[in-house]
């Protein structure tokens, strides 16, 4: 019987001490009329036979040299990392609710805290959100539960598109507006102009996406003061890998955006089909017993030793149930493991070499794009590691034929901006060497020719 | 000692990340960072060893057996997890094509299928992050369901006091009013109540099967008719699914919407407190509202359905499809146990927790329902206990820790005084069951001979009882360079 150790002599003794004569009495209370159905036949795999399934499913999904980033982005991961992580004290451990018999997850969280609070520049972070989508529409509801008055949220139509989608199914049914704010066709960013006819108005907060969905780095500082002189909360929507060489949130403008969150997922996360990743959120502390979501504190033990709790639960839905923040009960722990140890390996200077190449391998793909007839980068705005750029001929074809070729070109951009003709996504991270850039664009000059 | 203090500045691994520190062009002055992060500058060994050693204070399923109610710590089989970080399923981008991904799809697909079958639900869709996330989009399922008849009176969700947490907070997110119900003498749903509760303004009712306290709601077709009659839905908190796993199916209870917390019934890793994943299935009538994307097979071939297949769905709910990879190791699981093996893990968690009520009972220990069933799970009161000793069931569990036992639930269901909510888990063998019976046999002892030494615990852990009060009170989040 797999993963049930009884033998059938304990089964019996086992029956005997509760007076039943079949593990099938166990079930007398429940209505005979409810016990309707059996299952669909379903054979038991040993593990050789699974381990079969697997491989050969895992063979027909292939290996493909990757340009596609819109929010996942391909990262080289030390081996340590999940090695440490996937450790059976970590990966089978519980929620650390028992502080005493949970330190090390308590304390990792803890570091985690610290290294994230510190990368977006905000006073206290969380122990992560589900994934940076959520986050954000965490983050939204957040700001409104601070402003006294506005459930409106205005968000540029830069920021990533799924995430907007996301943001209107969590928040929709509290009566909150999303506003989307439109870009600026040349630059690829969000302009005061657009925000303009909002000013004076009662806003809980303005997104402001850090770099943008087209890779476009926003003028986040006028941004951040144009939401705070109207009184709204200004949010951060950032790329950690970016903040090792960008501006953090906290630094924006004249006191600093309010709420920082994102996608963690290029920290040390696989790009697994899209999860698990984790969502992080960080703000000020003026915010603190507003965020949601599972926080660790540094304490003492009855001897005044240094240990670790979940602290500030006043807020979630375990004590105060109908009056919590929120209902997240969760946290992505293991992929916080996996991104605090990332971070520990990386280090300051590590982190900062990733986001330079990854940017600098962008910008040198763009220039060798450039060379060919027809292709050209859409917006002016100076990028980080993403680019928009227009094609001569429809895009999907030209992804298809690239496919053939092993190569993931990069994300068709008319299914969510269709303004923009033949647009396509590209990123290359530090992942890339020249002969894959070199391999790219000839490959796309033959299908263009 | 944190990793901070392991830093020296300048200190860092060469093999990895890039060797060249490339050149920063375009990038305007004032976007760029003026002083680095706060990270460690550290060795790799520095990282192992201090990660490895972390690792080493917690308690873990691998270590450790977890009576921990409602929370099901079940082993984790090591093979669900190498196979599902083979190198291809791990470097495959959420937004590359369909047909690059028809290995991983068709397990997708599979699970969809087979959810389908074991909770008799007419759809099933992945994308649900944990389990509050499957309840978000349940009770969103039934929003959209009532207005999209046009019936926008509905403002109420009635749900048992007995719930999950996360069942009112749900419901407050989804903009209702909670109506909240007691619990009658032999832990089942009042009905008397639910009847009072029921009518015009409800939308629906949340109910977890067999309930927090540990048994099966005998009521619940009845409760299923009262509902229906007033036009509500029922929402079927999956959180118990493992206690009836092929005996019952929520689908033929009268449930119109379910989720699934996979590391309950399908031995996902809690991971020290995440990824979770709960799939959610509905009948027949929530089919158009289903959260997207959906994986379809059609002309031999799997693809996403997404809004424009299913234009009334209530949306997305995570960037991509949701937890991909714990999907993965539920799929693996469930495949390795096949229908019989499914069927065994409702057996064998229900034997399990009736040789262990059976055995606690005789050794002297109060069971709360002592007249029912235990389904997976039991609770213990140490009412009485406490009267004459002063010793709490915070106490008891935290000696267990001492006897190298993971705590069982306390506190909870909060209607149960001094209470300890015990599941067992059916991966558990007898021999561990009998120890940790014997253990609890010594505490009860010892709470009579030395209470304030059991009140003291725990003692053998790398730390002591800590501090909450100071935590809360000076909150200490984030360690500072200086402190």
């Amino acid at each position: 019987m797999p993963f049930i150790p009884h033998t059938e002599e304990d089964i019996s003794t086992m029956l005997a001490s509760i007076g039943a004569n079949t593990i099938e009495e166990l079930f007398d209370e429940i209505p005979p009329a409810l016990k309707s159905g059996s299952l669909k036949a379903l054979p038991g795999l040993s593990e050789m036979e699974i381990s079969r399934l697997m491989q050969e499913r895992a063979e027909v999904d292939g290996r493909y040299l990757n340009f596609i980033g819109a929010g996942a982005y391909e990262h080289h991961i030390p081996a340590a990392v999940w090695q440490i992580t996937t450790r059976g004290e970590f990966y089978s451990s519980y929620t650390p609710y028992q502080a005493e018999a949970s330190q090390g997850t308590l304390q990792l969280l803890y570091e985690y805290q610290t290294m994230m609070a510190s990368l977006t520049g905000m006073d206290v972070s969380n122990a992560s959100m589900y994934d940076g989508a959520s986050a954000l529409a965490e983050a939204a509801l957040m700001a409104v539960r601070s402003h006294k008055s506005s459930r409106r949220i205005l968000m540029p139509t830069t920021v990533h598109p799924i995430y907007r989608r996301v943001v209107r199914a969590i928040v929709k049914n509290q009566g909150i507006e999303v506003v989307e704010i439109p870009y600026c066709a040349e630059c690829g960013h969000t302009l005061l102009e657009s925000l303009a006819p909002y000013a004076g108005q009662d806003i809980a907060a303005l997104v402001i996406p850090q770099p943008n969905f087209f890779g476009v780095l926003e003028p986040v500082d006028a941004l951040t003061d144009w939401a705070h002189d109207n009184d709204a909360l200004a949010i951060g929507v950032v790329n950690p890998m970016a903040l090792a060489l960008l501006t953090p949130p906290g630094e924006w403008g004249s006191t600093g955006a309010d709420v920082a969150v994102g996608e963690g997922q290029p920290l040390g996360i696989p790009l697994s089909s899209g999860g698990p990743y984790f969502g992080f959120m960080a703000c000020k502390q003026s915010l603190v017993r507003q965020m949601p979501g599972r926080i660790i504190g540094r304490t003492t033990d009855l001897d005044g030793k240094t240990g670790f709790v979940l602290t500030l639960q006043a807020r979630e839905q375990h004590i105060r149930r109908s009056k919590a923040t929120s209902n997240i009960c969760t946290n992505q722990g293991l992929m916080v493991t996996a991104a605090t140890i990332y971070m520990s390996l990386l280090g300051p200077e590590g982190l900062r070499r990733v986001a330079a190449q990854s940017h600098a391998n962008t910008v040198a793909l763009v220039e060798q794009l450039e060379t060919l007839k027809g292709v050209k980068r859409i917006f002016s705005g100076p990028l980080f590691h993403e680019a928009a750029v227009t094609l001569p001929t429809p895009t999907g074809a030209v992804l298809q034929m690239l496919k053939a070729q092993g190569i993931l070109a990069g994300l068709d951009l008319g299914e969510h901006y269709p303004e923009l003709g033949n647009a396509l996504l590209v990123c290359a991270t530090e992942t890339k060497i020249a002969d894959d850039l070199k391999k790219y664009v000839e490959h796309l000059g033959r299908v263009l020719a | 000692m944190l990793i901070f203090e392991h830093s020296r500045p300048g200190r860092r691994n060469y093999s990895q990340s890039p060797t060249t520190a490339a050149e920063v062009r375009n990038i305007p002055q004032h976007l760029l960072r003026k002083t680095p992060p706060l990270l460690p500058e550290v060795s790799e060994m520095d990282t192992v060893r201090h990660y490895t050693r972390l690792s080493q204070l917690n308690f873990s399923i691998d270590t450790q057996f977890y009576p921990l109610g409602s929370c099901t710590m079940k082993y984790n089989p090591r093979a669900c997890n190498s196979l599902a970080m083979l190198p291809q399923f791990l470097a495959r981008h959420p937004l590359a094509p369909e047909d690059t991904g028809q290995g991983f799809l068709a397990c997708m697909y599979e699970l969809q299928e087979i959810l389908k079958d074991v909770t008799g639900m007419a759809g099933v869709s992945l994308t649900p992050m944990a389990g509050a996330q499957g309840e978000l989009v349940g009770v969103a399922m039934i929003r959209a369901y009532h207005e999209a008849r046009g019936d926008y009176a509905r403002t109420e969700i009635i749900v048992p006091d007995a719930a999950h947490g996360t069942n009112p907070a749900t419901a407050v997110m989804c903009g209702y009013t909670v109506v909240e119900i007691p619990t009658g003498k032999e832990g089942d749903v009042d009905m008397a109540a639910l009847k009072a509760a029921v009518g015009p303004k409800t939308a629906g009712l949340m109910l977890t099967n067999p309930s927090t306290l540990g048994i099966f709601e005998k009521n619940i077709a009845e409760m299923s008719r009262i509902v229906h009659e007033a036009g509500g839905l029922l929402y079927y908190d999956g959180a118990n699914l493992n206690a009836i796993l092929g005996k019952v199916k929520p689908g033929d209870m009268g449930f119109d919407v379910i989720h699934i917390n996979l590391h309950k019934t399908f031995s996902t890793p809690h991971g020290g407190g995440g990824p979770g994943s709960a799939p959610i299935g509905v009948a027949e009538r929530l089919l158009p509202f289903m959260p997207v994307p959906i994986v379809a097979f059609e002309q031999g071939k799997y693809r996403w359905l997404t809004e424009k297949e299913i234009p009334q769905s209530i949306g997305r709910l995570s960037a991509h499809m949701g937890n991909a990879g714990v999907l993965l190791r539920a799929y693996i699981y469930i495949r390795l146990l096949g229908a019989e093996g499914m069927y065994r893990v409702a057996e064998f968690a229900t034997l399990n927790a009736n040789y262990l009520m059976a055995e606690l009972s005789k050794a002297g220990f109060e069971i709360a329902y002592p007249t029912r069933r235990a389904s997976h799970e039991f609770i213990v009161t140490l009412k009485d206990l406490k009267e004459k000793t002063g010793v709490t069931a915070m106490n008891v569990a935290k000696r267990l820790l001492d006897k190298g036992y993971h705590a069982p639930t306390t506190y909870f269901p909060m209607l149960v005084p001094e209470c300890l909510l015990i599941e067992p888990a059916e991966t558990e063998s007898k021999q561990t069951l009998d120890a940790f019976i014997s253990s609890m046999k010594e505490i009860l002892a010892e709470a009579y001979a030395q209470p304030e030494m059991v009140k003291g615990a725990p003692h053998t852990t790398p730390v002591r009882k800590l501090d909450d009060v100071k935590a809360a009170r000076e909150p200490d989040l984030t360690w500072k360079r200086s402190s």
